[in-house]
C-alpha cells in the first residue's frame, strides 16, 4: 500500500513555499510545506531538537523561541510567514561558555527531566528583555512605575512555561542570579 | 491540518477581495488560536492569508484623546504602551491578565477579538458541537460546563468568548474598523458578536470577508480609574471562569458614570448595561454595587456545573467598584 | 544535619548532564537523527465499546507523502497473552474510547497528522459504563491489590471498638482521575535490521521494555536494544512498555523504514494510564483524648474490562497510626475505560489524602493539636504486622516541622482568621511510603590509567540517578569523583529494574556498589595491583542479597506544614507557604534530593488544588484534555516551599542506606492543604480539588 503521489519530491507547488530563515545566525532556503510549524521545521528539517514539542497547542512553552529577540511559542508559528526572520533557539545561545541563563540553571538546579529547560531558558532571556523595557506584568502594583524584578514578578512572567517536575523555585532563584550578574 | 495555500496580500484591498473570492480562504493573524484549532480539525481553510505583513501595527492617539489600535498590533505591545498604561488601566490589566508572555508576543488585537470559544466540546471533532458542526447537538448543554455560559445562551450553545481583552473593549465602547467587500464600516464592539441563538456557528455580524483593521477606543476620561478582575483556576495562564471590567467616575460620593462588563459569562464579552443604569445618579456603596450586579444577573440560567458564576460575578463587581471608589474618594 | 560527609555521597553537586539540558544537546526519544526516518501517528478511538466494522485507509492513502495505514487488519502480529493492553492493532474489539486502533505512517508529520483525521473506522457500539461510583453493581473484591498486597486486612472487632469509641469520625473522600502528564510525551523511535529491533523510547526502565517488546515480537531478549539515555518525565506512566513503543515497532516493521512515533498531549489523557479515581470511607474511633481504639478504611476505586488494576489506596492505613481494632478493605469495578496505572505514590497518594483528612477531623473532633494527635498515635511497633519498624521518625519529622514553621501558638478555630481579603488557616499532615529495592546488576570496570567506568541500566527520569550512582561509585571505588564515570540508560547495560516506587537509589546504588567493591577486591588480588592493558571488569547482580532480606516494615516518613489563603469573595486558594520535613535514610546528593522532593510536594498542591479529569459518560473519556483545560500548577502557584531532612541511619536498609525521596513529598501534601483550607474557611472539601466553586456554593462544617 503506497500514497497516491510519489513521497519526497521537492514540492515547490501551491501547497508548499521557499523561504529564507536565519536560525542562530546561520541562514537557511527553505522549502516548506505550508502547514510545517516553526517548531517542526527546527526540529525535523533543521536538525535542532533542542526545541521541545511539549502540547504542540502553546499551553505548555517546551518550545519557546526568540523571533526577531521577542519569545514566541514555536509550535503555533507556521513556518511560511518566517521568510526574511530570524530565530534564535537554546543551541544558540552558548558560546565557548554557557550563556548566563544557563549556568545558573545548571548551579541551581533549575530543572530536574530538562524537557521544560530549553523552553525555559529561552522564554527568561526573553522576559529580562522586556522586563529591562519596562513593560508591566498583571502582578505589577503601578502601571506606569518601572519595573522591579521580583520573585512574584518572575513567577508571573514565567507562568507560561510549565514544568511537570516542578522546578519552579529554583528557576526563579536561577533567573534573578543570573538577571543580577547582567 | 489540512493543506493550505499560504498568500500575504500587498494591501487591505487585496486581503479583502482574496476572502471574498474564496469560500475556504480565513486571515491569519499571530496564529495563537488558528493554528492550534487547525490542528485538532476544527478549521480547515484551504487558503491562509497572512495579514500580519499590512500596516495596520501602530497604536495612534485620537484627535481628541482616545486611541486607534492597528489590528495586527500585538498583545504585548498593546499592553506596555504607555497611553494604554496611564489612561487606560483596565485595557492593560485584561491585557496582562491573559495567556502568557510568549503567546502576548503573538497574538493581534483583531485576532483576540475574533478567537473561538475554548469549550472543550468545540474544540474535539469526535463530539457533538452546534458551533462546529451545524445541527450535531450542543453536548456541552448537558454535559462538563462548569466553565461555560449563564447568560445570553440557547439551547443550541453554552458557549462563551474567551477574550480578556474583548471584556475591556466593550465596557470602553470601543468601535471596530472594518473592511468589508462593499467598503469601509464602523462597528461598536457591542455589536461585534452576536448571542448563538439558532445558529452559534455565526459568531460576528461581521459579512464574509470582512477584516478588522483597526479598534478605536474613545475618549474617556474616567477611565483612569478602571480596572480588570479576573478569577481563574490557578494563579496565572489560565482562562477566566469570571471577570470584570469596570470604570467609576464619581462625583462626590455620587455615581456620575461608570462602566461595566463581564466575561467568561455569555457567548460575548457582557456590557452589563442594566447595572451601569441602576448605579448611575446613586451614592455609591458597596450595597448599591450588589444590588446592580443582582439586577444584571437576574436574568442568569446556570447550568448544572456553573451556578458559582453568580455569587462570583457579582462579588467582583462590589470588589471592583469599591476598590475604584476608594481610589478616588479624598 | 549529619556530620559533614568524607566521600562524594552526601555532598551537593550539580546534575553530570546539566551542560546538555541546558544547551539542547541532550536528547530524547525521537530526537536521534535517523536516515530514511518516517512518522507515526495513532488514531484513537471514538468509541467506547464495541467492534470495529470496517477500516477505510483509501482517503488517508491518497494524501500525498502518506506510506501506510496499519490496523487490526494488516498490521504485524503480536504475541498474546503478554500484556492486554499492549496487544494493539490485533482485534477489531474496542475496550475504551481513545484506544489506539491505527496508525498512520507519513515522509512527514503533517502529512500523517491529516492522514489520521481521515481514516474512516465504523464501530458497533455496545452500551457503556465509565463512571465510578461506590453503589457501581460490578464492585468487587480483588485477590490482591498493587503491587501484592492482601486485599482485606483485619485485627481485633472494628465494629465493636468503634461503636464504643467516644469520639468517632465517619466520612468519605473523593478524588478524581489525575493525568500524569510528563512534559515529554510517550514517545519512541523505533528501527528494524536483520531482524533486531533497536528503539529510543521515553520510559522509565528500559530492561522491563525490552523483555515487554521480546515477548510482545517473539524475539529473543538479545534481538531488543532499547535507549532511554534522558526522558522528559514520567511519574509512573512510563513505568512499563506503553502503546507508543509498541506501535513504533509495529509501523517500523510495516513500512521497513525507521518511525518516530509521539503521542499527542491529548492521547496522554487516559491510553498510557492515569492514577484511577477513589471513594474512600474512612472511620476513625478514639477516646477523649484522641487515643485511637478503631479505625477502618474502605477504599474504592475502578480498572478497565482489560486488566485488573487495584489501586492499593487502604494500604497506608494499615502501618500509619495506632489503634487496636482495624480494618481495611479494597472493591473495584471494571468499566469501560482506559487501564489505571502508576502515578507518583500509587496507593499512597489518594490514600493518605483520606487517612490525614481524618485525623484532622478527628483533632478538630476531640479539640486536639492535629500534630499532637499525630504524635499521640505513632505506634511502637508495626501495628498490623507487630514487628518493629526499622526506623520510624515520623514523630521527628513533626515535631521539627512544627518548630520550623512555627506551629507553636496556632489557634484551631476554622474561619476566624482574615487579613483584608483574604481568610488565612494553617494545616499539618503526616506522610510515609515504603523504603523497597529490587535486585539489580552492575558492571564496574578499571582501566589502567587509573579511571573507572560504572554500567548499569537505571534510568534517570530526572531524579538525579545518574548524578547519585556516579557519587556512591566513587565512595565504593575510594577514588576522586573525576576518576569515575557512569553510563545508564541502555539495556545493553547490565539489567535494573523501573525507576519506580522510590526504589531506583536504593535498588541500583545496592548494584553499583557491590560491582565495585568486587573491583576492588579483585584489584587488590591482581600481581602488584596493576590494571591489564584491557582492563578489569567485575559485573554482580544483587538478587540473592535482596531476596534474603528481612521481611521487615521499612518505610520513609515525612510531615507537611502549610499555609493557606482563601479569597473570601472569589474563592480562589494560595498556598504562600508549604514545608516539608523528612525522615528517608540517607540522602546522597542535597541538591537532587532537595529538588525531588519540592516536586514532588508541588504535585501534591496541584493535585489539591488544580487537578482534575472531567469525564462525559456520555462518550466515556475525559473532556478537558490538554493543557489549557486539564491545570498543573504554574510558576505563580508556588510561592514560598521548602523541604528539610532529618539525618537519618538505618542499617536494615541497602549499603547505601536509602530510603528513596521519589515519592515521599507527595504523600499526605493534598490532605495538609484541605486540612488548612478548613481551617482558614470552616469548609470541609472532601473531594478534590479545591476549587473555588466549592468554596464558594458550601457553607462551613465545622
Amino acid at each position: 500500500m503506497r500514497g497516491g503521489r510519489e513521497s519526497g519530491k521537492p514540492a515547490d507547488d501551491q501547497w508548499s513555499s521557499r523561504l529564507a530563515l536565519t536560525v542562530n545566525g546561520v541562514g537557511h532556503d527553505l522549502t516548506l510545506d505550508n502547514r510545517t510549524t516553526l517548531l517542526d521545521a527546527l526540529r525535523e528539517r533543521l536538525g535542532l531538537t533542542g526545541s521541545k514539542k511539549g502540547c504542540d497547542h502553546g499551553q505548555c512553552g517546551s518550545c519557546t523561541v526568540l523571533l526577531d529577540g521577542r519569545r514566541v511559542k514555536s509550535c503555533l508559528v507556521l513556518a511560511v510567514t518566517l521568510d526574511g526572520r530570524e530565530v534564535i533557539t537554546v543551541e544558540g545561545l552558548a558560546g565557548r561558555r554557557l550563556y548566563p541563563l544557563q549556568a545558573a540553571f545548571v548551579a541551581h538546579d533549575a530543572f530536574q527531566c530538562g524537557y521544560c529547560t530549553p523552553g525555559q531558558i529561552c522564554s527568561a532571556r526573553g522576559m529580562l528583555d522586556e522586563v529591562s523595557r519596562d513593560w508591566p506584568s498583571a502582578v505589577t502594583a503601578d502601571l506606569t512605575a518601572p519595573v522591579e524584578l521580583t520573585d512574584a514578578e518572575v513567577r508571573e512572567r514565567m507562568s507560561g512555561n510549565l514544568c511537570r517536575c516542578a522546578a519552579y523555585p529554583n528557576i526563579v532563584t536561577a533567573i534573578r542570579a543570573a538577571a543580577s550578574s547582567r | 491540518m489540512r493543506a493550505f495555500r499560504y498568500h500575504r496580500p500587498a494591501d487591505v484591498a487585496e486581503a479583502v477581495a482574496l476572502l471574498d473570492a474564496d469560500p475556504e480562504a480565513a486571515y491569519l493573524g499571530g496564529g495563537t488560536n488558528l493554528v492550534d484549532l487547525m490542528k485538532l480539525g476544527v478549521q480547515r481553510p484551504g487558503l491562509l492569508v497572512d495579514v500580519t505583513g499590512l500596516p495596520l501595527d501602530t497604536v495612534e492617539p485620537g484627535p481628541d484623546g482616545g486611541l486607534r489600535i492597528g489590528a495586527t498590533v500585538r498583545n504585548s505591545d498593546l499592553a506596555a504602551h504607555p497611553l494604554v498604561r496611564r489612561d487606560y488601566p483596565v485595557l492593560a490589566r485584561a491585557l496582562l491578565d491573559a495567556a502568557s508572555g510568549q503567546l502576548r508576543n503573538m497574538a493581534t488585537t483583531a485576532g483576540n477579538l475574533l478567537q473561538r470559544t475554548r469549550c472543550a466540546y468545540f474544540q474535539d471533532t469526535a463530539k457533538a458541537c452546534n458551533k462546529r458542526e451545524p445541527g450535531t447537538g450542543c453536548a456541552a448543554l448537558h454535559g462538563q460546563n462548569r466553565e461555560l455560559a449563564i447568560l445570553g445562551w440557547s439551547e443550541r450553545c453554552v458557549a462563551t468568548h474567551p477574550s480578556d481583552l474583548a471584556v475591556a473593549l466593550v465596557a470602553l465602547d470601543a468601535v471596530v474598523e472594518v473592511r468589508e467587500p462593499g467598503g469601509p464600516r464602523d462597528v461598536p464592539l457591542a455589536e461585534l458578536h452576536r448571542t448563538p441563538g439558532d445558529h452559534p456557528e455565526r459568531e460576528t455580524t461581521l459579512p464574509r470577508g470582512a477584516l478588522i483593521t483597526a479598534v478605536r477606543v474613545p475618549p474617556l476620561p474616567f477611565a483612569r480609574r478602571s480596572t480588570y478582575l479576573k478569577v481563574r483556576d490557578r494563579a496565572a495562564f489560565a482562562f477566566a471562569v469570571g471577570s470584570v471590567a469596570a470604570a467609576l467616575d464619581l462625583d462626590g460620593d455620587v455615581v456620575r458614570d461608570v462602566r461595566l462588563a463581564y466575561g467568561a459569562v455569555a457567548h460575548q464579552p457582557w456590557r452589563a448595561y442594566r447595572a451601569e443604569e441602576l448605579l448611575r445618579g446613586r451614592p455609591f456603596t458597596a450595597e448599591l454595587a450588589a444590588q446592580a450586579a443582582d439586577a444584571e444577573l437576574a436574568a442568569a440560567r446556570p447550568l448544572r456545573h456553573n451556578g458559582f458564576k453568580v455569587p462570583l460575578i457579582r462579588n467582583i463587581t462590589v470588589r471592583a467598584l469599591t476598590g475604584l471608589a476608594g481610589s478616588v474618594r479624598p | 544535619m549529619s556530620a559533614p560527609p568524607v566521600g562524594a555521597v552526601g555532598r551537593e553537586h550539580p546534575r553530570l548532564e546539566g551542560r546538555d539540558k541546558v544547551t539542547g544537546a541532550a536528547r530524547y526519544a525521537v530526537e536521534y537523527p535517523v536516515e530514511n526516518v518516517t512518522y507515526g501517528w495513532a488514531v484513537p478511538a471514538a468509541a467506547t465499546r464495541g467492534r470495529i466494522l470496517r477500516v477505510d485507509a483509501a482517503p488517508a492513502l491518497a494524501l500525498p507523502g502518506v506510506l501506510d495505514v496499519l490496523h487490526h487488519g494488516n498490521a504485524p502480529r503480536l504475541t498474546p497473552g503478554v500484556d492486554a493492553d499492549l496487544f494493539l492493532l490485533q482485534e477489531p474489539a474496542v475496550h475504551y474510547r481513545g484506544q489506539f486502533v491505527a496508525v498512520v505512517v507519513a515522509e512527514t508529520i503533517e502529512a500523517a497528522r491529516e492522514a489520521a483525521r481521515l481514516v474512516r473506522i465504523d464501530y458497533d457500539t455496545e452500551p457503556h459504563t465509565t463512571v465510578l461510583s461506590e453503589h457501581h453493581p460490578g464492585l468487587y473484591r480483588p485477590n490482591k491489590v498493587n503491587p501484592s498486597y492482601p486485599t482485606d486486612t483485619e485485627d481485633g472487632d472494628f465494629d465493636g471498638g468503634f461503636a464504643a469509641a467516644e469520639v468517632r469520625v465517619d466520612a468519605t473522600y473523593r478524588t478524581p482521575a489525575y493525568h500524569n502528564n510528563p512534559m515529554e510525551p510517550h514517545a519512541t523511535t523505533a528501527r528494524w535490521r536483520d531482524g533486531r529491533l533497536l528503539v529510543h523510547d521515553s520510559n522509565q526502565g528500559s530492561t522491563p521494555v525490552q523483555a515487554t517488546l521480546a515477548e510482545l515480537f517473539a524475539l529473543p531478549r538479545e534481538a531488543v536494544r532499547v535507549v532511554a539515555e534522558h526522558v522528559g518525565g514520567g511519574f509512573g506512566s512510563k513505568g512499563y512498555a506503553k502503546a507508543a513503543v509498541v506501535l513504533a515497532a509495529l509501523a517500523a516493521r510495516q513500512v521497513d523504514r525507521p518511525v518516530r512515533l509521539a503521542l499527542t498531549r491529548q492521547q496522554l489523557f487516559g491510553p498510557i494510564g492515569y492514577r484511577a479515581p477513589t471513594i474512600q470511607r474512612v472511620r476513625l474511633g478514639a477516646d477523649a483524648d484522641g487515643r485511637i481504639a478503631a479505625v477502618c478504611h474502605d477504599a474504592i476505586s475502578q480498572t478497565s474490562t482489560l486488566t485488573e488494576f487495584a489501586e492499593q489506596a487502604a494500604v497506608y492505613t494499615r502501618s500509619m497510626y495506632a489503634g487496636r481494632h482495624r480494618r481495611t478493605t479494597h472493591r473495584v469495578v471494571r468499566l469501560d475505560v482506559p487501564t489505571p496505572f502508576w502515578m507518583r505514590a500509587p496507593g499512597e497518594c489518594p490514600g493518605a489524602y483520606a487517612l490525614e483528612s481524618a485525623m484532622d477531623e478527628l483533632a478538630t473532633a476531640c479539640g486536639i493539636d492535629p500534630v499532637e494527635l499525630r504524635i499521640r498515635n505513632d505506634p511502637a511497633v508495626d501495628p498490623e504486622q507487630g514487628l518493629p519498624f526499622t526506623s520510624r521518625n515520623l514523630v521527628a519529622c513533626l515535631r521539627d516541622g512544627a518548630r520550623r514553621f512555627g506551629w507553636a501558638d496556632r489557634d484551631p478555630t476554622p474561619g476566624v482568621r482574615r487579613d483584608g481579603r483574604w481568610l488565612v488557616g494553617t494545616g499539618v499532615a503526616g506522610a510515609s511510603y515504603p523504603a523497597r529495592a529490587r535486585a539489580a546488576a552492575a558492571a564496574a570496570t578499571a582501566a589502567p590509567d587509573g579511571t573507572f567506568e560504572v554500567r548499569i541500566n537505571a534510568t534517570d527520569i530526572g531524579t538525579g540517578a545518574r548524578t547519585a550512582l556516579w557519587q556512591v561509585a566513587a565512595d565504593a571505588l575510594d577514588v576522586p569523583v573525576d576518576r569515575v564515570a557512569i553510563r545508564v540508560g541502555d539495556s545493553d547495560l547490565p539489567a535494573a529494574g523501573v525507576a519506580g516506587g522510590s526504589m531506583g537509589t536504593a535498588s541500583w546504588s545496592w548494584a553499583v556498589i557491590r560491582a565495585c567493591e568486587g573491583l576492588r577486591d579483585r584489584l587488590r588480588q591482581a600481581p602488584g595491583g596493576a590494571v591489564p592493558a584491557d582492563g578489569l571488569t567485575v559485573e554482580v547482580s544483587t538478587a540473592d542479597e535482596v531476596r534474603a532480606q528481612r521481611p521487615l516494615p521499612r518505610y520513609a516518613y515525612g510531615a507537611h506544614f502549610c499555609e493557606v489563603r482563601v479569597d473570601a469573595d472569589t474563592g480562589e486558594v494560595r498556598v504562600p507557604r508549604l514545608l516539608g520535613v523528612f525522615a528517608a535514610g540517607r540522602v546522597v546528593n542535597p541538591t537532587t534530593a532537595r529538588s525531588q522532593l519540592i516536586g514532588g510536594m508541588t504535585m501534591g498542591m496541584s493535585m489539591a488544588l488544580h487537578e482534575e479529569g472531567l469525564l462525559d459518560e456520555r462518550y466515556g473519556d475525559w473532556v478537558n484534555h490538554d493543557l489549557a483545560m486539564y491545570h498543573v500548577s504554574v510558576c505563580a502557584d508556588v510561592e514560598r516551599i521548602e523541604a528539610y531532612w532529618l539525618p537519618e541511619e538505618d542499617p536494615e536498609l541497602n549499603p547505601a542506606g536509602v530510603k528513596g525521596i521519589g515519592e515521599i513529598g507527595i504523600v499526605g501534601t493534598a490532605a495538609a492543604i484541605t486540612n488548612a483550607v478548613h481551617h482558614a474557611t470552616g469548609v470541609r472539601v472532601r473531594d478534590l480539588p479545591v476549587r473555588l466553586d466549592k468554596l464558594l456554593e458550601r457553607p462551613p462544617t465545622r
